[in-house]
C-alpha cells in the first residue's frame, strides 16, 4: 500500500456519477501516487471511462471532489486542467500534418518558433517517427496515429496523462509492441499515467497499480500481483485471469466442496455456503494421498502454446469440473492424456474462500 | 445498487471556461435568430386564424342631457340604442382588429351643433373607446359635448376561437380547395414516384450508356421556379399552343396543367431519395437470390422493393408536401381551378382578407406537417438499414434490358429537356405564333411591367447573401448542436426549431412574416419590405435541408476532437477554423449552392414580402405572366436558369479543385 515518503498526485474523494436515473460511478474514492502508471480495469459499461472523462472534466461528476496537484479541480473546464488525454480513436486532425497536430497544443503558449520545431522534433524522436513529420495522420499505419496522438498529448509537458483504451483499435502484434513502448516512455517521464482498459493482460503488464471497477464502484486496488494473488472479492477472482469456482459449505478448519473437505483458511461461519476458488496453475499432481489430495480423471486436454489445460473431473467433487494448468515437461514426465486418472493436491494456501451466492 | 437519491449533495456546479461562454453566446444568438424568424411569426399567424373582432356594444353606455346640459335620463347600452331602433342602424359587428366605430348615427336627432350634452363610458376595462386621438377605457365617464361627440369611435373586442374556420368551411369555394390540393398532390406523387423510380433504376441496375448525361439532365429541374414548367405547358398545349390538338379539347389551364407541371418540378427529388435507397441495397442479396434460382421478376419484389420501400415512401411524402405547398405553378396554369397555396394568395394580395389567408394557412399546414412528420419517421427507419458490411452492386450487362431502359430514361430525359426547350424557344421568337423570328426583344425586361433587369440583379443578390449569410448562420448553428456540450435542453429545442421550416410551406411563411414584421409595434418592423427580410425568410425556408447536411457532415467528425483541443488548452474556435470547417467544406459548399439556388428560384414566401425596390426575378416571371407578357416571362425563367447552372458549374469546380486539394489527408496512401 502507499506510504507516507509517496507523494499524492491526484485524490478522488466520494465521487459519484449519474446519467438520468442511472448511477454510472458511486463512492468512488481514490489516490494517485505521483509517476504512477494506474489503471482502470473492468469490463465494459463498469464505469472507468466516465471515471477517466470525470478527472479530465470532459464530462462532470454529479457529486465529490477531484484534487491535482493539491489544487481543487472538481469544477474547472478541461482547458483549465493540466493534462493530456489519447483515446482510441487516436483523434488526430486529419487535415493538419503530423507535425501541426503535435505542435497544435504549443502554438499560443508563446513558444517561439524554434523553439516549437525543435520540441517537436525531439517529441517524434521520442515514439520513433522521427521521418514521418510532413505526412498526414492517414498516410500512416493506426500504430503510428497512436504514437502521434501520445505525443501530441505529451507536448506541452502536462502533469498528468489520461489514455482511453488507446491499444484497442490495433492489432494484436501492434498492440504488444506499444504496451511496452507506452510504458518505457512514461517511465522516462516519469509523468502520472491514469489508463482506461478491459484487457487484463494490458492491465497486468503495464500497470504499477490496478484499480478493478465493476457496476460503478471499485472491486479493489492494488499492484497487479496483489491483484492477482489476493483478490479482494469474487468479481476480481473471475475477471483477471483463469479461476476454478467450487461451491462449497464452509467448515471449521476449511470447507467442504461436494464430498472432498478442503483444508483451508478462511472467516465464513460454519455451515455457511461459500464459493472455494484455485487458479489452474496452483493445481499440482501429487503421487500420494495427503491433505487436499483428490482423484481425478483427466476429461480433456488442450494445448495452449506454452502449457496444456486440462479439465479434470473428481468423484468427490460431484458435478464440479477443475481446470488445471500442467507445464509441457511435467505433461511429458507423467505420461498425462485424456481419460488417465490423476491424483492432484490443492495446497490450503492457494485456495481462496469467498461468500456464497443465496 | 445505489439509486440516484443516495448521491450526496452538494452536486458539482461546472465552472464555465471562456468557451462555454462564448458557445452558448454563439448558440443563443442562433436561437434567437430562429426564434424571430420562425416561432414568433408563426405565432403571429396562428393567432391570427383564431382571432376574430367585433364590436360588442353591450360594453358602452352613454347618458344624454337635456338642452341645458341636466343628465335627467338614465344611461342606456349602446346595444340597447340599436336593438330600440328599426332598421338597426348597426348591422355588422364582425370586423377586423383595426376596426372603428362611430356612435353618432345609434342617436337619429344627434347633431354636431346642439347643445345637448353625452356622457360616455365603458362598462369595464375591455370596452376601448377613442375620441379624437385620445384612449379611453373603463367606467369613468367622459362628459362631452355634441362635436366631441361625433368623435367617439369605439374598437372591437378579440375573441380566440373557430369562428373563422366556421366561415371557411360554409364556404364552398374556399374548401372546396382542400379536395382539389389533395386529389393533385396525390395524382402528382403517383407518377413522379413512378417515373422517378424506374429511372433511379435504370442509373442504378442497368449498363445502359449516357448515365452522366442522364444524371445531369434529372437535375435541370431543380434549376428553375416550379412555374416555368408552367409556361412552357402554355405553349405547348395553351390556346395557340403548338401541341394543342394532343389534348383532345381538355384545357390546359386547370388539373392537367399543374399535375404535369409537378411532375417535372418534383422528379429531381423523387429521383434523389430513390437512387441513395437503391445505391445502398446490399449486393450479397442479390447473389443469394440469383444462387437460388430466383427469376428477374421474383428478385425484383423480394430484394429491390423492399430494399427501396423506405426510399419510396420518403420520395412520395416529399413529392406530395412540394406539390401541395406549391405557388407558381397552380398561380400560372391553375386557371379557375383552385389550390389551397394559390387561396392564401388570393385572399391576402387579392382580398387583403388576413385572416381569412391565416385561416387557409392553417388548414394547408396540416397535411405539409402531417407529410414532413410521417417523413421523418420513415427516415429514421432507412437509416437502420444501412449496414456498414454491405457490399456495393455491380450491375452486370444485359442487352436487351438495357436498351429498354435506355429508351424509357431517354423519354423522360425528352421531357425535361423538351420543357426547357420550350421556355428557351419561347424566349428568343419575336411574336408567338405570328413572327417566328429570333431576337433578344423578350430579354428587354426594363420595357416590362415586374420589376425589369433591376429585380434580377434583387434575385442575384439575394442568392448571393441568402448563400454567404445562410450558410454561416446553418454551420454554426449545426456545429451549436452537435459539437457543444452541456445545455442540453437548449439545444434540443434549438435542434426541434431547425427542423420546423421544412414543414412550414413558404406561402405561411410568408404572411407570417407578413403578420409578424408589418406590424407598426414590432421594433423590427424596419427590415419590412427591405432586402433584409428577403433574405431572413429565404434563409428560414430554407433551414432544415441545409441543417441536416451540416449535422450529416459534423457527425462523421471524431467526437474527441473536441476533447482533445480543450485538454491542449486551445479555444474552441482555433479547433472550428482550423479543422471542422476544413474538413467539412464539401458540406459547406452544398450548402451554399443549395441555398443560392434555392434563392433564385423561390416564390412562395417571397412573393408577399418584396416591395417596388426589392422586386426579385422569379416573382417578375410569375407578374409578367399574370400580365400576359409570357415570352418575357419565359426569358426571364431562363435568366434564373442560366444563372443557377453557371454556379452549378462553378461549384462542381471548386469542389472538384478542393478534392484535389485535400486529396493527401482526406484518403491517404
Amino acid at each position: 500500500m502507499l506510504d507516507d515518503t509517496q507523494n499524492i498526485y491526484l485524490r478522488i474523494e466520494n465521487l459519484w456519477k449519474k446519467f438520468g436515473n442511472f448511477v454510472a460511478l458511486q463512492e468512488i474514492s481514490l489516490d494517485v501516487v505521483e509517476g504512477e502508471f494506474l489503471c482502470f480495469l473492468g469490463p465494459s459499461g463498469c464505469g472507468k471511462t466516465t471515471l477517466l472523462r470525470a478527472i479530465a472534466g470532459l464530462d462532470l461528476q454529479t457529486s465529490g471532489t477531484v484534487e491535482q496537484a493539491g489544487k481543487d479541480v472538481s469544477n474547472l473546464p478541461p482547458a483549465e486542467r493540466d493534462f493530456g488525454i489519447v483515446f482510441q480513436s487516436y483523434a488526430l486532425f486529419p487535415n493538419l500534418t503530423i507535425k501541426k497536430n503535435i505542435s497544435y497544443g504549443l502554438e499560443n503558449a508563446k513558444m517561439p518558433k524554434a523553439e516549437i520545431n525543435a520540441r517537436v522534433r525531439e517529441l517524434l524522436e521520442m515514439v520513433g517517427l522521427p521521418e514521418q513529420g510532413d505526412k498526414y495522420p492517414a498516410q500512416l499505419s493506426g500504430g503510428q496515429q497512436q504514437r502521434i496522438a501520445l505525443a501530441r498529448a505529451i507536448a506541452s509537458k502536462p502533469g498528468l496523462l489520461l489514455l482511453d483504451e488507446p491499444l484497442s483499435a490495433l492489432d494484436a502484434k501492434v498492440r504488444v509492441f506499444l504496451r511496452h513502448e507506452i510504458k518505457e516512455l512514461q517511465r522516462q517521464l516519469g509523468v502520472t499515467t491514469v489508463m482506461v482498459t478491459h484487457d487484463q493482460e494490458e492491465a497486468l503488464s503495464m500497470a504499477d497499480r490496478i484499480v478493478v471497477m465493476n457496476h460503478g464502484t471499485i472491486e479493489q486496488v492494488g499492484s497487479p500481483l496483489e491483484i492477482y494473488r489476493d483478490p479482494a472479492s469474487l468479481f476480481v477472482a473471475d475477471f483477471i485471469g483463469a479461476m476454478n469456482q467450487m461451491p462449497a459449505k464452509a467448515q471449521p478448519e476449511g470447507v467442504r466442496a461436494g464430498a472432498a473437505p478442503l483444508f483451508c483458511t478462511h472467516k465464513f461461519p460454519h455451515g455457511a455456503p461459500v464459493i472455494a476458488t484455485i487458479r489452474p496453475e496452483d493445481i499440482i499432481p501429487t503421487a500420494e494421498p495427503g491433505q487436499n489430495a483428490l482423484e481425478t480423471q483427466i476429461v480433456s486436454m488442450e494445448f495452449l502454446g506454452s502449457f496444456f489445460r486440462a479439465i479434470l473431473s473428481s468423484r468427490a467433487l460431484g458435478d464440479i469440473e477443475l481446470m488445471a494448468d500442467f507445464s509441457i515437461n511435467a505433461v511429458r514426465r507423467l505420461h498425462l492424456a485424456a481419460g488417465q486418472s490423476l491424483m492432484v493436491q490443492l495446497p490450503p494456501d492457494r485456495i481462496k474462500v469467498f461468500e456464497g451466492g443465496k | 445498487m445505489a439509486s440516484v437519491s443516495d448521491i450526496p449533495k452538494p452536486f458539482v456546479k461546472p465552472k464555465l471556461g471562456r468557451d462555454d461562454w462564448m458557445q452558448r453566446g454563439f448558440m443563443a444568438m442562433i436561437a434567437i435568430y430562429l426564434i424571430v424568424a420562425l416561432a414568433m411569426p408563426l405565432y403571429a399567424m396562428l393567432s391570427k386564424a383564431f382571432s376574430t373582432y367585433t364590436f360588442d356594444l353591450s360594453l358602452y353606455e352613454v347618458q344624454v342631457s337635456d338642452k341645458d346640459g341636466n343628465f335627467n335620463a338614465p344611461a342606456k347600452t349602446l346595444l340597447a340604442l340599436n336593438n330600440a331602433l328599426d332598421p338597426k342602424p348597426i348591422k355588422r359587428l364582425s370586423t377586423s382588429n383595426t376596426g372603428r366605430k362611430g356612435v353618432t348615427k345609434l342617436f337619429p336627432d344627434f347633431s354636431f351643433r346642439s347643445p345637448v350634452k353625452y356622457r360616455f363610458r365603458g362598462i369595464d376595462e375591455n370596452a376601448v373607446y377613442i375620441v379624437g386621438s385620445k384612449r379611453f377605457t373603463g367606467p369613468d365617464w367622459q362628459e362631452l359635448d355634441s362635436n366631441t361627440f361625433r368623435r367617439v369611435v369605439i374598437r372591437p373586442t378579440r375573441d380566440v376561437g373557430l369562428s373563422n374556420f366556421v366561415t371557411y368551411f360554409s364556404t364552398p369555394s374556399l374548401f372546396q380547395s382542400i379536395q382539389n390540393s389533395l386529389l393533385i398532390a396525390a395524382i402528382s406523387t403517383v407518377i413522379t414516384v413512378s417515373l422517378a423510380f424506374w429511372f433511379a433504376y435504370a442509373l442504378a441496375r442497368s449498363t445502359m450508356r449516357f448515365k452522366g448525361f442522364f444524371r445531369m439532365v434529372a437535375m435541370m429541374p431543380i434549376l428553375v421556379p416550379s412555374l416555368l414548367p408552367g409556361i412552357a405547358l402554355i405553349y405547348m398545349f395553351g390556346k395557340q399552343g403548338f401541341l394543342n390538338g394532343l389534348l383532345m379539347g381538355q384545357s390546359i389551364y386547370g388539373p392537367i396543367g399543374i399535375v404535369i407541371g409537378s411532375v417535372f418540378f418534383t422528379f429531381p427529388h423523387a429521383m434523389i431519395i430513390i437512387a441513395t435507397a437503391l445505391s445502398i441495397s446490399d449486393a450479397r442479396l442479390y447473389e443469394a437470390s440469383v444462387s437460388l434460382k430466383a427469376s428477374r421478376w421474383k428478385t425484383f419484389w423480394t430484394v429491390t422493393i423492399p430494399g427501396a420501400r423506405y426510399g419510396l415512401f420518403s420520395a412520395a411524402f416529399v413529392v406530395f408536401n412540394l406539390v401541395i405547398t406549391d405557388f407558381g405553378l397552380p398561380k400560372v396554369i391553375g386557371g379557375k381551378f383552385n389550390m389551397l397555396a394559390v387561396d392564401i394568395y388570393k385572399q391576402v394580395i387579392g382580398q387583403q382578407n388576413f385572416e381569412m389567408g391565416a385561416v387557409v394557412s392553417v388548414v394547408l399546414l396540416v397535411p405539409a406537417v402531417l407529410a414532413f412528420a410521417i417523413d421523418r419517421q420513415v427516415q429514421k427507419k432507412q437509416v437502420a438499414l444501412l449496414s456498414a458490411r454491405s457490399v456495393v452492386f455491380e450491375p452486370k450487362p444485359d442487352r436487351k434490358y438495357d436498351r429498354i431502359f435506355l429508351i424509357y430514361s431517354s423519354l423522360v430525359a425528352l421531357f425535361i429537356v423538351g420543357i426547357i426547350a420550350v421556355c428557351q424557344f419561347a424566349a428568343v421568337i419575336k411574336f408567338w405564333p405570328y413572327d417566328l423570328s429570333l431576337s433578344l426583344n423578350n430579354y428587354d425586361f426594363d420595357r416590362m411591367d415586374g420589376g425589369g433587369w433591376g429585380s434580377y440583379k434583387n434575385s442575384l443578390l439575394l442568392a448571393l447573401l441568402t448563400a454567404i449569410i445562410g450558410t454561416v448562420v446553418v454551420f454554426l448553428g449545426g456545429y451549436m448542436v452537435e459539437k457543444t456540450k452541456g445545455f442540453a435542453k437548449g439545444r434540443a429545442l434549438f435542434q426541434a426549431l431547425a427542423m420546423l421550416p421544412m414543414a412550414i410551406p413558404g406561402m405561411v411563411l410568408g404572411l407570417s412574416y407578413i403578420f409578424f414584421f408589418n406590424n407598426p409595434d414590432n421594433p423590427l418592423n424596419f427590415i419590412y419590405g427591405t432586402m433584409i427580410i428577403l433574405v431572413v425568410s429565404t434563409v428560414t425556408h430554407f433551414y432544415t435541408v441545409s441543417h441536416l447536411t451540416a449535422i450529416t457532415a459534423l457527425k462523421q467528425m471524431d467526437t474527441e476532437f473536441e476533447s482533445v483541443s480543450q485538454s491542449l488548452k486551445q479555444p474552441f474556435y482555433k479547433l472550428f477554423w482550423r479543422v471542422t470547417v476544413p474538413v467539412s467544406m464539401p458540406a459547406i459548399l452544398n450548402i451554399s449552392i443549395y441555398l443560392f439556388v434555392n434563392a433564385m428560384t423561390t416564390v412562395s414566401a417571397v412573393v408577399f414580402l418584396y416591395s417596388t425596390n426589392t422586386a426579385l426575378a422569379s416573382v417578375a416571371v410569375l407578374n409578367m405572366d399574370d400580365a400576359g407578357d409570357i415570352a418575357p416571362a419565359a426569358a426571364m425563367g431562363m435568366m434564373i436558369f442560366y444563372t443557377n447552372a453557371g454556379a452549378r458549374i462553378l461549384h462542381a469546380l471548386a469542389s472538384r479543385r478542393l478534392l484535389k486539394r485535400s486529396e493527401a489527408w482526406r484518403k491517404g496512401g
